[in-house]
C-alpha cells in the first residue's frame, strides 16, 4: 500500500463506541486555524483514528482533522533531528528517512498513524525498555491554543504545556508541527529471533536475559491454554541490522533476502473462537528458536498488510484491552489477569505481552511505567465482555497497575484515578474549547474538581 | 537537474508532483497567491531535497505582472526548463449563471491568465528551442455539462491553446503536456461529497511528473479517465441532453 493510502474514517478502530459528531472540519495549513470564535461546539484534533476506544472521538462535538497537515519543515542529516507538520503519518516519514539511513525512535505497531497521535498518546513500541516513549524524543512542538495563540513548547520553554501535551489525549490544543530525534540505522533490516518459551517464569527469564542486548522485545502469549500449558508463547527480540561491508546504503529499502512468516495476527482475528489455533501456531515453530534477517515493514507492522482488519469484528466493532501491571514483587495479578481471560474464552487467543522499563517520559499523563503490560482484543458482546473487563480493571488497581486510554472504551473514573493520579495537576492545562469523549466520561460528575 | 516554475505552487496537486522533482535535486520557483502557504510549501521540497527553492507571490490575473514573474523565475534558476501551470478555482456553478460577472471571474482566472502566461512561456521556449510546458486542464473540458460547463469551458478553452501550442512547438523540440485529471481531493474539491471516484493528490502528482518526464501530449490522470471521458465524448447529443452530470 502506498504510504499515502490510509483509510480513514471518522471512527475509531474499534468502532466502539459509534460516534455522531457535529462537524468535521479540516485545519490545511499550520497558519490557518479554524475559526474558534464561530464554533459552537467543542473541539477535537482527530488523526488518523487509530485508537480503539472513544479518547479520538468527540461524541457531538467537532471533529478536526488535522491529516493534511503533511509537509517536512527541516531534516538534519547528520544529527537526526526532524521537524515535520503532526498530520503526517510515520509511513510517510519511514520512506523519507530511512533512505538516508535513520529510523524512528520509538514506534507503535502500526505505522498509519500521525506524530500528532504519537505525541498525544505518548505511544510506545518494542523498545521501551531501552528508549521510553516517543515523548522521550520530542524536542519541541507548536501548539495552537482556542485563543489564537501559537506557542513553542519544549523542555525549556512553555515546558508545563510540553509535559501535558504529550500523553494529553489531544485536549491540550493542536499540534501543528514537532521536532523529534531520529534514531541511526544502517540498513532496513532487522536481525531477529523467535524463541517459543513455556511458561511465564521463562517468559520473565527471557526478558531479563535480553534487556541489556536486545532494542526490541515483544512477547506473544496463547492465553487460553491452562494446566501445565499455561503461559506458554513466542517470545520475539531484535536488532537493527548491520550490513555486511559492501552493503550500500541506496539498497536500505529493498526487498528482504530472508523473509520469515510473521503474520500471527491475521489468524488471531479470524479464529477468535478456535481453540486449536493456538495449538497449531504454538507448534508451528518446531524448534526451539528461529533467527533471521527481517525488512523493518514486516518485523514492525505486521498487522498493516491486511488493510481495515478492524472490520472484521463486524458492526458492533471490539474492544482492545491494554494494562501495565508491576510483576517486580509478585506474579500473582498477571497470572490471575492471564488466567480469568483464558477461562472466560472471551478475549483473542494471543496476548501481546511486554515488559516496559524505567525511562521516564516528560508527558504527565503516559502510559508506560515500569511493569509489564499485556495487551488483547475482546469482540463486543456487550454487558458480558463489559463485565470482564471490570473485573480486569479491579486486579489492575489492587496491583497498582494502569490502563491505556488510548485502547480503552469501558474503564471507570476509579480506575483513571488510580492510573493518572496528577490528572488534576493535567487538567489545568486542558483548553477550554477542546473536549473528547473519553475525557467526558471521566469527568462525569465531577466536572465542579476541574 | 531540472530547473521548474510552478505557477499554483501551493496548489495540493501541484505540490504532489513537485516533491517528485524536489526529490530528484531539481530547482523550483513557486508561485501563488498566498506567501504563508508557499513558505510552507517550499520547506517541504527543500526538506526532500530540491537543490533550490523560491517563492513568488502573485496573483494571476494581474496579467501585466506576468513577464516580470518570468523573468525573475529566470534569474533565480538560472535558466528554465519546464514550466507547470496549477492554478485554478471551481467556482459554484449556480453563482455563475445567476451573474455573468462571477462567469466572466471564473474566465479569467481558469482561461484568461492561463492563455497570457502561456505565450510568453511559450515564446521564450520556442527561443530557446527546449523545454516542457504542463498545464492542469482537466477533463471537465471534455464535453460541457450542466454541473460544470464554465469550469469545463475554461478548461475546454486550455485543452485546445495547449493542443495549438503543441503542433506549433513541436519543431522547436518543446514538450507541450496537457494534465486531464479526474476529481481529485483537495481543498478545491473540499465541499463535495468524496465518492470512490474521487483520486489522491499523490495519484496525480505521479502523474504529472511521469507525463512531463516523457514528454507526452496528454495525459489523463488517473489514466482510466482516458476511457471514461470516450465513452462520456460518444453519448450522442440527443441522450447526453436528458442525463443530469
Ligand atoms: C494495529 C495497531 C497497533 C498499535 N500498536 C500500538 C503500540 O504498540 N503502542 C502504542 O502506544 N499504541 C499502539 N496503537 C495505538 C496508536 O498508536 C495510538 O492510538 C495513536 O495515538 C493513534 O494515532 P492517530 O494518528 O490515529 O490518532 P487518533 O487515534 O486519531 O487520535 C489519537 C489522539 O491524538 C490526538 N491528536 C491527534 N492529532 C493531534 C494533533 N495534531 N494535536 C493534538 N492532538 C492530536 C487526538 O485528539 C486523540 O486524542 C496501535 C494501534 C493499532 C491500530
Ligand atoms: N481537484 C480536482 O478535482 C481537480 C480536477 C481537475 C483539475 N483540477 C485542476 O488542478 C489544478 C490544481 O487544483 P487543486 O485541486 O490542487 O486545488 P488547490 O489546492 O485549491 O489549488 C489551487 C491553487 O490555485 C491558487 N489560486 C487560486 N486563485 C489564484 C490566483 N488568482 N492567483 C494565484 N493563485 C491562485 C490557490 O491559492 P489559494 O488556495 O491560496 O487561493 C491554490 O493554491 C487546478 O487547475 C484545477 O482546476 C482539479
Amino acid at each position: 500500500m502506498h504510504s499515502a493510502n490510509v483509510t480513514k474514517r471518522y471512527e475509531s478502530w474499534g468502532r466502539y463506541p459509534k460516534p455522531e459528531h457535529a462537524a468535521v472540519e479540516h485545519m490545511r495549513w499550520c497558519h490557518d486555524p479554524p475559526d474558534f470564535a464561530t464554533l459552537d461546539h467543542t473541539v477535537l484534533p482527530f488523526g488518523y483514528g487509530r485508537s480503539y476506544g472513544d479518547s479520538c472521538l468527540n461524541n457531538g462535538g467537532i471533529l478536526l482533522d488535522i491529516t493534511e497537515l503533511r509537509r517536512l519543515i527541516d531534516f538534519d542529516a547528520e544529527k537526526g533531528i526532524i521537524r515535520c507538520e503532526a498530520g503526517i503519518t510515520l509511513a510517510e516519514l519511514l520512506d523519507f528517512i530511512v533512505p538516508h539511513g535513520w529510523f524512528l525512535p520509538v514506534t507503535p505497531g502500526t505505522k498509519f498513524i500521525s506524530i500528532g497521535g504519537a505525541i498525544a498518546n505518548d505511544v510506545h513500541g518494542k523498545n521501551h525498555h531501552v528508549d521510553g516513549t516517543f515523548g522521550c524524543h520530542v524536542t519541541q512542538f507548536e501548539l495552537l491554543r482556542s485563543s489564537g495563540e501559537h506557542l513553542i513548547c519544549s523542555p525549556q520553554e512553555n515546558s508545563e504545556l510540553y509535559r501535558a501535551t504529550i500523553g494529553g489525549l489531544g485536549l491540550t490544543g493542536i499540534i501543528t508541527w514537532a521536532e523529534f530525534t531520529l534514531k541511526p540505522i544502517l540498513s532496513a533490516y532487522v536481525d531477529m529471533e523467535r524463541i517459543r518459551f513455556g511458561n511465564l517464569e521463562e517468559f520473565f527469564a527471557l526478558a531479563d536475559e535480553s534487556a541489556e542486548d536486545y532494542i526490541y522485545t515483544v512477547g506473544w502469549l496463547d492465553c487460553l491454554s491452562q494446566g501445565k500449558n499455561f503461559g506458554r508463547g513466542l517470545y520475539t527480540r531484535g536488532n537493527h541490522h548491520d550490513p555486511p561491508l559492501d552493503a550500500v546504503i541506496n539498497d536500505i529499502q529493498a526487498k528482504p533476502k530472508i523473509t520469515l512468516p510473521i503474520d500471527f495476527p491475521n489468524f488471531a482475528i479470524n479464529t477468535l473462537t478456535v481453540k486449536a489455533f493456538n495449538e497449531v501456531y504454538y507448534r508451528s515453530q518446531l524448534s526451539k528458536i528461529i533467527r533471521g534477517v527481517v525488512h523493518y515493514d514486516p518485523f514492525f507492522y505486521p498487522l498493516d498488510v491486511a488493510n481495515d482488519w478492524n472490520r472484521l469484528y463486524g458492526k458492533r466493532g471490539f474492544m482492545q484491552y491494554q494494562c501495565v501491571v508491576p510483576y517486580k514483587d509478585s506474579l500473582e495479578p498477571i497470572k490471575e489477569i492471564i488466567r480469568r481471560i483464558g477461562v472466560s474464552g472471551q478475549g483473542s487467543p494471543l496476548v501481546v505481552f511486554k515488559i516496559f522499563g524505567d525511562v521516564e517520559s516528560p508527558g504527565m499523563l503516559s502510559f508506560p511505567r515500569p511493569g509489564v503490560t499485556l495487551a488483547l482484543d475482546f469482540p463486543n458482546n456487550g454487558q458480558r465482555t463489559l463485565t470482564l473487563l471490570e473485573d480486569l480493571d479491579r486486579i489492575v488497581r489492587e496491583s497498582g497497575g494502569a490502563k491505556y486510554p488510548a485502547k480503552d472504551a469501558h474503564m471507570s473514573f476509579e480506575s483513571f484515578e488510580i492510573s493518572y493520579p496528577n490528572w488534576q495537576e493535567f487538567a489545568q492545562h486542558i483548553d477550554p474549547m477542546f473536549s473528547s469523549s473519553f475525557w467526558r466520561r471521566m469527568m462525569a460528575g465531577r466536572e465542579q474538581i476541574c | 537537474m531540472l530547473k521548474i516554475l510552478v505557477v499554483g505552487g501551493s496548489s495540493a496537486i501541484a505540490h504532489e508532483a513537485a516533491r517528485h522533482f524536489a526529490a530528484d535535486g531539481g530547482s523550483l520557483f513557486l508561485v501563488d497567491i498566498d506567501a504563508e502557504k508557499l513558505d510552507a510549501v517550499a520547506a517541504d521540497l527543500r526538506t526532500r531535497g530540491a537543490a533550490k527553492v523560491e517563492t513568488h507571490v502573485l496573483d494571476v490575473t494581474a496579467i501585466d505582472q506576468h513577464q516580470a514573474m518570468l523573468d525573475a523565475a529566470i534569474a533565480s534558476l538560472d535558466g528554465l526548463d519546464a514550466v507547470l501551470i496549477a492554478y485554478g478555482t471551481l467556482g459554484k456553478q449556480e453563482e455563475s449563471q445567476a451573474d455573468v460577472s462571477v462567469a466572466l471571474r471564473e474566465m479569467n482566472i481558469n482561461l484568461i491568465s492561463v492563455i497570457a502566461l502561456l505565450t510568453i512561456v511559450a515564446n521564450h521556449f520556442e527561443a530557446q528551442k527546449r523545454g516542457c510546458i504542463a498545464a492542469i486542464s482537466s477533463v471537465a473540458g471534455d464535453r460541457g455539462r450542466q454541473s460544470n460547463y464554465v469550469y469545463g469551458t475554461a478548461k475546454a478553452g486550455v485543452s485546445a491553446f495547449m493542443q495549438g501550442l503543441r503542433n506549433r512547438l513541436a519543431k522547436s523540440g518543446v514538450s507541450v503536456v496537457t494534465i486531464k485529471p479526474g476529481m481529485v481531493d483537495t481543498p478545491m474539491t473540499a465541499h463535495m461529497k468524496k465518492t470512490p471516484l474521487f483520486s489522491k493528490p499523490h495519484v496525480v502528482g505521479k502523474a504529472i511528473y511521469d507525463g512531463m518526464r516523457q514528454g507526452r501530449g496528454v495525459v489523463y490522470a488517473p489514466w482510466y479517465w482516458r476511457f471514461v471521458m470516450l465513452i462520456i465524448r460518444n453519448i450522442p447529443e440527443p441522450i447526453f441532453k436528458r442525463m443530469s452530470l
